[in-house]
């Protein structure tokens, strides 16, 4: 299949096809993502745009880069860049987009990346817009699952903030597509959207919620943990309350499904207990680890380069 | 009868007639056209009429002004069941329905308070308009809007 695709906005762009094309290219490039280095982008410039802090996808983007042969510039803090002066970000873009191949994007408005596509005349690669959405997360889940249980009808538990997670909502799209039976565990206050619900069934995707994290733990392939923020609860009670509900440890794993993976977008706080981190269930640091290849896979679609 | 709807509904010289209009919307509609009873326009509303079609309907006519694309689009997504009557002379010169756009520009705030067409940027709104629920999706943040439009008019 030929795929080429300028800008990386959103899931909902993607067909089940051009997802599978991705993750293909990422296994392509799985091992260069480990070691080495290749000419593949040799002379290419990458932009990192990040309005907001970020570790994992700054820097394995810039890995995925410096991996495939070309070099990154980096905006660097807010307070030390034009921003603080006021400039708009399409102003940013439209001279970024003139000193570099392809811009990485992380703001902290939803849409921006959408927006800046139309500001830019390079490539625009959404690594995170406010609540909305975080396409390479969600492919880089993918990957994992692909590559640490099955794409196949997986059975799924999303466990967390599911209101205002932004992964999630990607993730859950996504893996729609893939057949997945998922099941959200949250808690009633951060529970999945009901538009978003509506629109899973709607596709004819399998849907279940619940507010119970052992009631579903035996019956899984995939646990997704994500993290409750602190700031969501008013009162601190509440909070200690609920993240205690959703907090696994070791004990819980004790008959679940041989090949159970747990994954977590990291950082995570308390919500996976750290000794799990050992036991044969755990994928959340492969999971970091595959945002390289995936990112590196990324780069050389929007860059029109064959591997 | 006759007596009483030609009291209710006196024919204009020229201008428009936009007729079937879901009831209590005809204030929103006057809104769109910006008819804010500071001008010197003339305008008839009637509302909660009885109506063969829609049980009641609202009526606003307003004298020689014909309405903009714009406005019109505007009109249907608050009114889908809207029609238009150009009167010239008395005569009805053209008389169509609204038609709901597939997009709309510039026309709807997002819902959203953090969505990037709510900033500085130079970007108007833009939603996509979708039906089978009617509901508008913001093109930038995919925030959805199914009620109170009107309230959400630009």
């Amino acid at each position: 299949m030929e795929f080429h695709r300028n800008h990386i906005i959103s899931m909902k762009d993607f067909t089940r096809d051009e997802i599978d094309y991705i993750l293909d290219r990422a296994g392509k490039l799985e091992s260069l993502a480990r070691s080495g280095r290749s000419d593949i982008l040799s002379g290419k410039i990458l932009a990192l745009l990040f309005y907001e802090p970020s570790t994992r996808t700054r820097m394995s983007f810039e890995t995925a880069m410096l991996r495939l042969g070309g070099n990154v510039l980096n905006l660097g803090s807010k307070d030390a860049s034009s921003v603080i002066k006021g400039e708009t970000l399409a102003d940013t873009i439209r001279v970024i987009s003139t000193y570099s191949d392809a811009i990485v994007l992380r703001h902290t408005s939803e849409g921006a990346a959408q927006m800046a596509m139309e500001f830019s005349s390079v490539p625009i690669i959404n690594g995170g817009d406010g609540a909305g959405h975080h396409p390479t997360q969600t492919l880089l889940d993918l990957y994992t699952i692909k590559r640490e249980s099955s794409l196949e009808h997986p059975d799924v538990a999303i466990v967390g903030d599911l209101k205002y997670g932004r992964t999630v909502h990607s993730l859950t799209y996504a893996l729609s597509l893939y057949g997945a039976n998922i099941t959200f565990v949250s808690p009633q206050q951060l529970k999945m959207p009901d538009q978003i619900i509506g629109d899973l069934k709607a596709r004819g995707a399998h849907v279940n919620e619940t507010e119970n994290l052992d009631q579903v733990l035996n019956n899984i392939d995939v646990l997704y943990m994500t993290r409750i923020q602190k700031e969501r609860f008013p009162d601190p009670t509440e909070y200690n309350k609920v993240a205690n509900a959703y907090k696994i440890t070791n004990k819980q794993l004790a008959h679940v499904r041989q090949n159970m993976i747990i994954m977590h977008p990291l950082p995570r706080i308390n919500e996976i207990d750290s000794s799990i981190d050992n036991t044969a269930h755990a994928r959340y640091f492969q999971q970091s680890f595959y945002g390289v290849p995936i990112r590196m896979a990324l780069l050389t679609i929007v860059m029109g380069t064959d591997i | 009868m006759n007596t009483t709807r030609e009291l209710r509904v006196r024919p204009i010289v020229s201008g428009t007639v936009i007729d079937h209009i879901v009831a209590g919307q005809a204030i929103n509609v006057l809104r769109i056209l910006g008819i804010t009873g500071v001008s010197d326009a003339v305008v008839s509303m009637i509302m909660n009429v009885p109506s063969n079609t829609l049980g009641h309907k609202d009526i606003v006519k307003i004298e020689n002004r014909e309405l903009k694309e714009k406005e019109v689009d505007k009109i249907s997504l608050i009114s889908p069941s809207t029609s238009i009557n150009i009167i010239r002379d008395y005569e009805v010169v053209d008389k169509y329905n609204v038609e709901m756009p597939s997009t709309v520009e510039g026309m709807v705030k997002c819902t959203n308070p953090n969505c990037i067409s709510n900033t500085n940027e130079p970007v108007t709104s833009k939603f996509i308009v979708q039906n089978d629920p009617f509901r508008l999706r913001c093109l930038y943040c995919e925030h959805v809007i199914s009620e109170q439009i009107a309230q959400y008019l630009l």
